[in-house]
């Protein structure tokens, strides 16, 4: 009795989920490495063809954001392109070796205007032969981001939208809204500055479970550092809903 | 198989005087010019040259010869706008004519003689009709421009080259007709050399070290090894199409339902003849008289109809129909072949995607311009800001490793920012640092990584590069301008590490 009832509830989750599109494509299961953060994903796997959204408030944070959307890409893209729309871009493209990435295989589009950009990651989104999207600008309302989310349902690229100090951490359609902040490395015993360790912060994410945790970049793989569960509050919970 | 007719006019100017005045005909005259004080005869007629008057003798000289010898003043214009109008008059033979260096025309002929029935016909009609306007030619068909350039002007026995009989009909003519210059004329002569049978044997490196190198083009292009190009009068544009609408066109829609419609056939065009179009222009003629257009670029070869048709709808909205459009015409101005090599090229993105990508990168460049798209190479240089180089083509593949040797920060500061700093003592990195008002302690510290100016490209002082942690955990690029050993050394911040 008890099994067919849990039966039936997967078979819902199942459903509810493929409604949502974000039905597992075949084949495209990514491996992160990061074991403790799928499972706060629905269906313990890390959501490609889905837009994510990366919050930053300072310029250190923008850095190890981009850092942590650097290690991410790699896994997603392994020979493709990926594109990198951008307004006053200052990543540095040679950096993205340390995270995996032929820096030679990101095309970078760098523009002024927000309209330009937000129509830019959106021509990106719809292009199925891109591998991911980054697309960096402050200000993403509810309305722009479902625009990137039906364009992302049809070509299943994922997209990455970094916004850099905005005005108000409105509502969007996004799948999921990231905080990275940087950690200070650990190398005990060895004077000197250690491999990059985040605070990764998983405020929303539809279907699953938020949590926090602390992940280092090193030899070329996700690491967990110490696994710290945040216990939210019922109010918090119905926010990442 | 390529034929050329070139065509010799040997008294362009006088025949042309003579066509205005009839009178002249039989009339010794010459046309004239000052220089250095005296007139000096640029052209002279048949029954001058019978005389013994030629060009280049000084009219004073000549009048001693012949007492009625009639001087006009020479039009240096003259050539030029008499060779346009007959080369334009010419098109009627072949769509490709060219006008060659003052006294002649050039025509390409391939596949074209078979219509007046064989070479030979189709030359005598030439001659026939330019010797009954008045004109004095010469003419001759060959598989060069060299060959028949050579025979029309010395050619003695028949003005038809053979297929592939270049070299027969080249021997026995002088040097003079590899159109060379006077000065390597002239040491042809000294050294005995009248005929080009005589050195055409010779080793290639003596004839270049002796004459220089334009001998061994001119008979590489006489005999057909090198291709030579014409410059023509009417430029070759086969890539065009047009629609004429029944009624003037004022809608966006049936602007859209044209542009459709013209870009299939061409297309369609492109394909049977394995070729894409990079460029291409699309023009809408107004009634009133203004035309319209718009244009759009590509970044690789294109004949896919609906990505053409999407950098069009970008800019169609610029098109003002005003009262109704009645032609339009689309023509693409740049047109490559698309090759299977090509695709090889691009396919850095080896699931063979390189298509899609393009026709995104182009639809972005025609939107947002060309500019705003970047791609970058590793360059071989130490100093942080040289160290990348764009990429000039979306297919070009870096010459030389990433390094990941040395670290870098993943944001990098286009210009390096001042920082106030406390440094225990010279060569240490940083106890603390001020940036942007802001007190960052330093816990970690890693450095100092010394690089020099490149005193080749840029004079200035060595930076000393640090990687600080600071106590909440943020990395820093830092480094300082110089050392404590000279005055006091500024400190910059130029990066953040993830």
């Amino acid at each position: 009795m008890q099994t067919a009832k849990q039966d039936i509830i997967q078979q819902l989750q199942k459903e509810v989920l493929s409604m949502q599109r974000l039905k597992k494509v075949s084949g495209s299961i990514l491996n992160t490495g990061l074991w403790e953060v799928e499972k706060a994903f629905p269906d313990q796997t890390f959501p490609v063809g889905a837009v994510h959204e990366f919050i930053s408030n300072a310029k250190e944070d923008a850095a190890a954001t981009n850092g942590f959307m650097a290690g991410l890409i790699n896994k997603l893209m392994k020979k493709g392109t990926a594109v990198w729309v951008s307004s006053k871009r200052t990543l540095f493209p040679p950096a993205l070796k340390i995270f995996g990435i032929e820096p030679e295989r990101i095309i970078f589009i760098d523009l002024w205007l927000q309209k330009d950009v937000l129509w830019a990651i959106e021509e990106a989104l719809k292009c199925d032969a891109v591998s991911a999207v980054i697309g960096e600008l402050s200000e993403l309302s509810f309305t722009e981001s479902r625009r990137l989310q039906l364009a992302v349902e049809q070509s299943r690229v994922t997209g990455f939208i970094h916004r850099y100090n905005p005005k108000s951490e409105n509502i969007t359609a996004c799948v999921s809204r990231w905080k990275i902040k940087p950690l200070a490395s650990d190398i005990s015993g060895i004077p000197g500055t250690g491999f990059p360790r985040w605070n990764v912060q998983l405020l929303k994410v539809r279907n699953g479970k938020p949590g926090t945790w602390q992940i280092e970049w090193s030899a070329g793989q996700f690491k967990h550092v110490t696994r710290q569960t945040y216990s939210l509050t019922e109010i918090q919970k119905r926010k990442a809903g | 198989m390529r034929r050329y007719v070139a065509i010799w006019f040997r008294h362009l100017k006088t025949d042309w005087m003579v066509r205005r005045q009839p009178e002249l005909k039989d009339v010794p005259f010459v046309m004239a010019a000052p220089e250095h004080g005296r007139m000096v005869i640029r052209a002279a007629n048949t029954a001058a040259q019978a005389k013994g008057i030629d060009v280049s003798m000084v009219v004073a000289d000549c009048r001693a010869i012949l007492p009625g010898l009639q001087v006009f003043d020479d039009k240096p214009e003259l050539t030029e706008k008499a060779l346009s109008a007959l080369a334009g008059w010419c098109l009627r033979y072949t769509p490709v004519v060219a006008v060659d260096n003052l006294d002649g025309l050039i025509l390409d002929v391939s596949g074209c003689p078979h219509l007046w029935g064989g070479e030979k016909p189709y030359l005598k009609e030439i001659i026939t009709k330019l010797r009954g306007f008045g004109y004095d030619v010469r003419t001759a068909i060959a598989d060069t421009i060299g060959t028949a350039w050579a025979v029309s002007r010395y050619g003695k026995i028949t003005p038809m080259v053979e297929h592939s009989y270049q070299l027969e009909a080249m021997l026995p003519l002088p040097p003079a007709a590899l159109r060379l210059e006077a000065p390597i004329l002239e040491r042809l002569e000294k050294l005995g050399l009248y005929q080009i049978q005589s050195f055409i044997n010779m080793p290639r490196k003596a004839l270049r070290r002796r004459f220089g190198q334009t001998i061994l083009t001119r008979l590489d292009q006489a005999l057909g090894q090198e291709y030579e190009v014409i410059n023509p009068i009417q430029p070759v544009e086969p890539y065009q199409e047009r629609l004429p609408s029944l009624e003037p066109i004022r809608t966006a829609t049936g602007i859209e339902i044209a542009l459709k419609q013209l870009l299939e056939k061409l297309t369609a065009r492109l394909n049977k003849e394995e070729k894409g179009l990079r460029k291409c222009m699309f023009k809408c003629y107004r009634i009133d008289g203004i035309v319209q257009q718009i244009e759009i670029g590509t970044s690789r070869p294109s004949r896919n109809v609906a990505h053409l048709f999407k950098l069009f709808e970008l800019k169609i909205v610029s098109i003002a129909p005003a009262l109704g459009i009645e032609v339009f015409t689309l023509e693409a101005t740049i047109v490559e072949d698309i090759s299977a090599q090509q695709d090889a090229l691009w396919d850095f993105t080896e699931g063979g995607n390189g298509t899609a990508i393009g026709e995104l990168l182009d639809r972005i460049a025609g939107k947002l311009g060309a500019d705003t798209i970047h791609r970058y190479l590793p360059d071989e240089h130490y100093w942080p800001e040289r160290s990348v180089k764009a990429a000039s083509t979306l297919a070009e593949k870096p010459q030389t490793r990433w390094r990941t040797d040395l670290p870098r920060p993943i944001h990098l500061l286009r210009n390096p920012e001042t920082i106030e700093v406390t440094v225990p003592m010279p060569d240490y990195p940083p106890m603390l640092f001020r940036y942007k008002g802001e007190l960052h302690n330093v816990s970690k510290a890693d450095g100092p990584e010394r690089i020099e100016q490149e005193w080749w490209l840029n004079q200035g002082l060595y930076r000393d590069y640090y990687c600080i942690e600071d106590e909440k955990g943020a990395r820093y690029w830092l480094f300082r301008e110089g050392s404590y050993e000279h005055g006091d050394p500024k400190w910059f911040i130029h990066g953040f590490f993830a």
